[in-house]
């Protein structure tokens, strides 16, 4: 990223200030209020060191000189003190508070604009991009993005504040002024000079930070592996390879500091001496007061530190760049999911056609192709196949979590694609392989905002034969769930997802091999459930699934090789006159066969 | 691994919510006061205290360069521009030279300074991340409770972190703000003390709240940290949980939901910001009312001759050295505390004992062959938590193919865990070859016991890696072996880039499947003479998972192998079936005879059978209409 930024410097540079100008021109009330603030802040920081020289030379000098000091300059010094530091307070405020409230409301825009578009963008959209990224794109590039519009108000204030200083040295005397002309610039030039060598090495401290947060989470995460295989000592290595090279970039970052830092704070002091120097000679030649002096030293002490607002701007700038691309890479990306207005009418399974279905991911590698398929309503169909033979796809197509390039699928004569999207959610349940629960409630895990009672909860949960862990879980159905709150097992989590589909009561179920982490029981239990209520006039229901138990529950299997339909028909129909079949299905048998032929042997054998 | 609570005579119920269990602790560290922490921690970080001396003396003299600045300023003033006889250049050259050599020399000390520091707290924390990550690993919890593998992480990450931004940051800075208070304080009262007690007096009241202003502080950050959670939680919803909400219709309520979350965390982050900028703007408020009282009682003290005017102005400039400390005061005091806190967690890591110790050289090594496993009333439960195993005898003979069966929470995971000792047991103990587990050195140990977890974990690299895992020196030509013996080639010959596929993140390019196949090879190449395989092939297509059960139960003949079975086909052909239950070893012999027995295993095998004979009812129908 470093050699990226040095090339296109300039380059980088222009974007990074219409990135600023964006931001100025979206928080345009609160950005002016910041900059108001911060020119209040730096005027009255110069007004500080004219008051002491003004100070100087009309109530300190004099007063000693006449051996008293009156009364009004006493309430004038007071005044004009505490009248400039209260303004300046209320300037800080303004600068530090308002220029914080500019940035943390980009930062909710901007998190905002990029979750929308998540929730808007295809399921083949999502599918391209890891997960890993989007969660950094809607936080750190949006974070990395506006991060410098924080010292953006005390720049400008800083620019302020250096004219009015250089204005308020020429009245004090035009020589002396000629230090600060020599050492502002020195001391802008070196800031920035200071900040771009520092932010390189920081990104790749950054970097590396990265790397070892990835090499100790894969690490922990495969300790059982790395503790069996007995690598716990050559897992050490890698980390201390790893730590041992952000250790080499702190400290090469850490140099960095060290020359500059020290040198940035001289560099003031070395101007106060100059000023003192030639101070003297002017005095010497009546050319200035003493006070003269006095304002123009006190002027370096104080602009010191804030001029580095402007390393600080132009230093984080490349990182804002790149962090910019990243999220506009979100915002900008093309495609939208698009829905129908139409509804499904009336009540009950509903029928399932397929017609033609071409699908693929990836242009040449066909993933579906020429599928069809017909389902009549209130049956169950099994979806049997190895794995890669499209059977997930075919689910999420039957949904229309993807929708296919050629061809289409239809619920009760209607293509999915003309359906609206509340429509279609109503009518047509995905229950995936892979769960996801939500950081909330047991209760809105399963109903997601719908409004229903908890009875209902519970019928569905009971189906799912989940209602008795749940029950069991310390508040029931308010019982939190997620990160910090009570974790389940994989089956348990899947029991939920599936009362998730259920309590919609979808007029057709597609169960992506959705009981897999179960006990066989359990599982027996479930699918016995949903076959009685799909009998019952429920749902048709499509299911894909290795079990032999899962399979036999089905009216019709399809069975699928390399993404189309090679056979189907009864599972009896099908084990008879397909041998791929049957070596897919009966391998358990065939393990049970041989384990007989063993146990044939034994003395004590049982008829099973 | 929680326990089943059985239903007297109904069916087993569902397995207690992991959360039921005791969490295994991690130490959060004992200790109490900052600076007890400090010690520790310098302890355990040798390479910090090395050279700290030099490193304090150097900032104590870097600190000296800006104080030198209002001294030449008063005397300039005094006995330069004022001076009786006018104005002396003579005087203030030298002045002004002797200030500039010790600019410099102050500015020298300085860059050393911070070097010095960078270098001793960057090897000292790199240390001290090894140090914690290598103790990560003898951790039990790391095994145990997976949830908290995060918090885990973030010890040897984040918290090291904070940790060196505190000393090269806010830790320096809290010590050289000090030096340049004292120092100012110092040469002030050496001008004069009347007029240093009353600057004194006007940052008083913000050095007597910043307690106050500090614990309102962490209090707004505290909340800000919690809301960016609660919002990075949300956010993972329409990415993570993109399909359930695109499958239910719920982009509204999830944009809400995500809405509101951004709103919170924009609202903890401005109250923050507002603390900072009462801070920041409160310092300057007392910087101006002394600057005011130095220039009105200086002069007064002036007239009675207690002060020079050179001294009035130097007052004036050693104010400034006041406020940036006050300015920043409450902001590294939280900083710090903070600080102290991850450091205190680091600290809590290295302090927690470690579970599973290596005897290793002391411990004993052991010859290689067939081995015999035996377990002596061997029980165990996790930390504060009830028995999951209770006095378990068994002795597995060399050679023997063993069949671990039992429910969900059964303790039959945990008797494999046992076996490899990936943990001690609570009581008993557990032998192979007639020696402690605990006396044999983990290189002999880990050499010849290895065992399969349920889930094929791989790490980010090629396949070829993945598979030498085990047993880093293997040549190309011995993993195809190996993927033939296995009879794999079929499925190796669909993967594109052969061994150099690049398997993802925690393998995710491969499927859950294809993830168990690679684990199996790695575990066969290591070699081991006991094989414990846990569910091992729980995800891979029947077809591959018959072959394979085949090809191994061929190749580990002359070895011990475990296996802890999900489907009970294994269990038929084992030599011997070891059933769990309710973390007791109930039952065992061969599958008939266990079934005869009409126990535990029986009604396990009952219910499997009554799943299978959903199918063979069919079949049956098949076979009918054949004839």
């Amino acid at each position: 990223m470093s050699s990226r930024t040095g090339r296109t410097g300039v380059g980088t540079t222009r974007e990074g200030l219409r990135l600023l100008a964006r931001g100025m021109r979206e928080q345009r009330r609160f950005f002016t209020v910041a900059v108001l603030g911060s020119l209040v802040y730096g005027g009255l920081t110069v007004a500080d060191a004219w008051i002491l020289g003004w100070a100087t030379d009309s109530v300190i000098t004099p007063s000693f000189a006449d051996g008293h000091l009156a009364t009004g300059l006493v309430v004038a010094v007071i005044g004009l003190f505490m009248a400039v530091a209260t303004l300046r307070a209320l300037g800080v405020i303004a600068r530090r508070l308002v220029g914080g409230v500019v940035n943390y409301r980009l930062l909710a825009d901007y998190r905002r604009r990029v979750t929308r578009r998540y929730l808007e963008l295809p399921m083949s959209w999502h599918h391209e991009h890891p997960t890993g990224q989007l969660l950094s794109n809607a936080n750190a590039d949006v974070e990395a993005t506006w991060a410098v519009m924080m010292p953006l108000p005390m720049a400008v204030g800083v620019l302020a504040m250096l004219l009015v200083a250089v204005i308020a040295m020429l009245t004090a005397d035009v020589v002396l002024t000629s230090v600060g002309l020599v050492v502002f610039p020195l001391l802008f030039a070196l800031n920035v000079g200071y900040q771009r060598f520092l932010s390189e090495r920081i990104t790749r401290a950054q970097a590396l930070r990265g790397e070892v947060s990835e090499v100790a989470h894969e690490s922990f995460d495969g300790a059982l592996v790395v503790s069996t295989l007995g690598r716990a000592g050559a897992e050490t290595e890698r980390f201390a390879r790893v730590s041992a090279q952000l250790r080499d970039a702190n400290i090469a970052a850490g140099r960095i500091r060290s020359i500059f830092d020290p040198v940035l704070e001289a560099l003031p002091n070395v101007g106060v001496l100059l000023v003192v120097a030639l101070g003297v000679e002017r005095v010497a030649a009546g050319a200035a007061q003493p006070g003269d002096v006095v304002q123009v030293a006190y002027l370096f002490t104080v602009i010191a530190f804030p001029v580095r607002a402007f390393g600080w701007v132009l230093g984080e700038l490349p990182r804002s760049v790149v962090g910019w691309h990243r999220v506009r890479a979100v915002l900008d990306a093309p495609g939208q999911a698009v829905y129908g207005d139409a509804a499904v009418p009336g009540a009950g399974p509903l029928a399932l056609a397929v017609r033609d279905l071409e699908f693929s991911y990836a242009a040449e590698l066909p993933v579906l192709e020429e599928l069809s398929l017909d389902v009549a309503p209130g049956s169950t169909v099994a979806l049997v196949g190895l794995t890669g033979s499209g059977k997930s796809t075919l689910a999420s197509l039957l949904v229309r979590l993807v929708d296919p390039d050629r061809g289409a699928v239809c619920i009760d004569g209607r293509d999915l694609r003309e359906l609206s999207h509340e429509a279609l959610a109503g009518a047509v349940a995905l229950v995936p392989q892979q769960t996801f629960l939500f950081d909330d409630t047991v209760r809105e895990n399963v109903t997601l905002g719908l409004a229903v009672d908890d009875a209902r909860v519970y019928e569905a949960l009971r189906v799912a034969q989940a209602d008795r862990f749940v029950a069991a879980l310390p508040r029931g159905l308010d019982s939190r769930l997620g990160e910090r709150g009570t974790t389940l097992s994989g089956g348990q989590r899947q029991r939920l997802t599936l009362a998730r589909a259920l309590v919609r009561r979808p007029r057709l179920l597609v169960l992506d091999d959705a009981t897999s982490a179960l006990d066989p029981d359990i599982e027996a239990r479930i699918l016995d459930a949903l076959r009685r209520q799909s009998r019952s006039g429920g749902a048709t229901v499509v299911v894909v699934a290795y079990r032999k138990a899962t399979i036999a529950l089905a009216d019709e299997v399809l069975f699928l090789s390399q993404g189309r339909v090679v056979d189907r028909g009864r599972h009896a129909e099908l084990v008879q006159r397909s041998t791929a079949y049957r070596d897919l299905v009966d391998a358990y048998d065939t393990a049970r066969e041989q384990a007989d032929a063993e146990l044939a042997f034994d003395e004590s054998r049982v008829p099973r | 691994m929680s326990t089943v609570a059985e239903a007297p005579g109904g069916p087993p119920t569902a397995g207690a919510t992991a959360s039921d269990r005791p969490r295994s602790t991690i130490g959060s560290g004992e200790l109490t006061s900052g600076w007890q922490t400090l010690r520790r921690g310098f302890q355990l970080s040798p390479a910090l205290g090395r050279g700290l001396g030099v490193t304090l003396l150097l900032a104590a003299l870097s600190t000296i360069g800006s104080s030198v600045i209002p001294v030449v300023v008063q005397r300039t003033l005094d006995s330069g521009l004022l001076g009786p006889s006018g104005v002396d250049r003579a005087v203030v050259w030298r002045y002004v030279g002797l200030a500039g050599v010790i600019v410099v020399l102050t500015t020298g000390a300085g860059y050393l300074m911070k070097y010095r520091l960078y270098r001793a707290s960057e090897q000292g924390l790199a240390d001290l991340r090894v140090k914690a990550f290598r103790h990560v690993h003898d951790l039990p919890v790391l095994t145990q409770d997976t949830e908290r593998r995060g918090a885990l992480v973030s010890r040897v990450t984040s918290d090291v972190d904070q940790v060196s931004l505190f000393l090269q940051f806010n830790g320096l800075l809290m010590v050289t703000s000090a030096g340049q208070v004292v120092v100012a304080t110092v040469i002030m009262a050496w001008y004069s003390w009347q007029l240093t007690v009353v600057v004194w007096l006007c940052f008083l009241p913000l050095v007597a709240t910043l307690r106050l202003t500090q614990r309102a502080m962490t209090t707004a950050y505290a909340r800000v940290r919690s809301s960016v959670a609660d919002m990075l939680s949300v956010i993972a919803e329409p990415v993570v949980g993109a399909s359930v909400v695109r499958a239910h219709a719920i982009a509204g309520r999830t944009q809400d939901r995500i809405d509101a979350a951004i709103e919170t965390n924009l609202r903890a982050n401005v109250t923050a910001q507002r603390v900072v900028a009462l801070t920041f703007a409160s310092a300057g408020v007392a910087g101006g009312l002394a600057n005011a009282a130095v220039v009105v009682l200086g002069v007064l003290l002036g007239l009675a001759g207690h002060l020079s005017i050179g001294s009035v102005i130097a007052f004036a400039f050693l104010v400034s050295l006041f406020v940036g400390p006050v300015t920043t005061a409450t902001q590294v005091v939280t900083e710090a505390q903070n600080a102290l806190a991850s450091w205190r967690r680091v600290i809590g890591v290295l302090d927690t004992p470690a579970d599973v110790v290596d005897p290793g050289a002391a411990g004993v090594t052991l010859p290689r062959g067939s081995l015999t496993a035996r377990f002596e009333s061997v029980g165990y439960a996790y930390p504060d938590g009830p028995p999951v195993l209770h006095d378990v005898d068994v002795l597995l003979p060399p050679r023997a193919r063993v069949a671990v069966v039992g429910e969900t929470g059964s303790g039959k995971t945990t008797f494999a865990k046992l076996l490899c000792r990936i943990m001690d047991p609570r009581a008993g103990r557990v032998l192979i070859d007639g020696v402690d587990l605990r006396e044999v050195s983990f290189a002999s140990l880990r050499q010849r016991v290895v065992m399969v977890p349920q889930e094929g974990f791989l790490f980010d690299a090629s396949l070829a890696d993945n598979l030498r895992y085990g047993q880093p020196d293997a040549e190309e030509s011995t993993l195809l072996a190996a993927l033939r013996d296995l009879q794999l080639d079929d499925w190796f010959s669909t993967l594109p880039a052969g061994l150099v596929t690049e398997v993802g993140q925690r393998g995710e390019s491969l499927s859950a499947g294809e993830r168990q196949l690679v684990a199996l090879v790695r575990a066969y190449l290591a070699d081991p003479d006991l094989l414990v395989l846990d569910e091992a092939t729980s995800a891979v297509d029947p077809q591959t998972e018959l072959r394979l059960t085949r090809a191994l139960n061929r190749l580990l003949s002359g070895r011990t192998s475990v296996v802890v079975a999900h489907r009970l086909s294994t269990a038929e052909t084992a030599d011997e079936v070891l059933v769990f239950d309710a973390g007791r070893l109930v039952e065992r012999g061969r599958h008939a005879g266990l079934v005869a027995t009409g126990g535990v295993y029986a009604r396990l095998h009952a219910s499997w059978v009554a799943q299978a004979r959903l199918s063979s009812n069919v079949s049956g129908e098949s076979a009918i209409l054949e004839q």
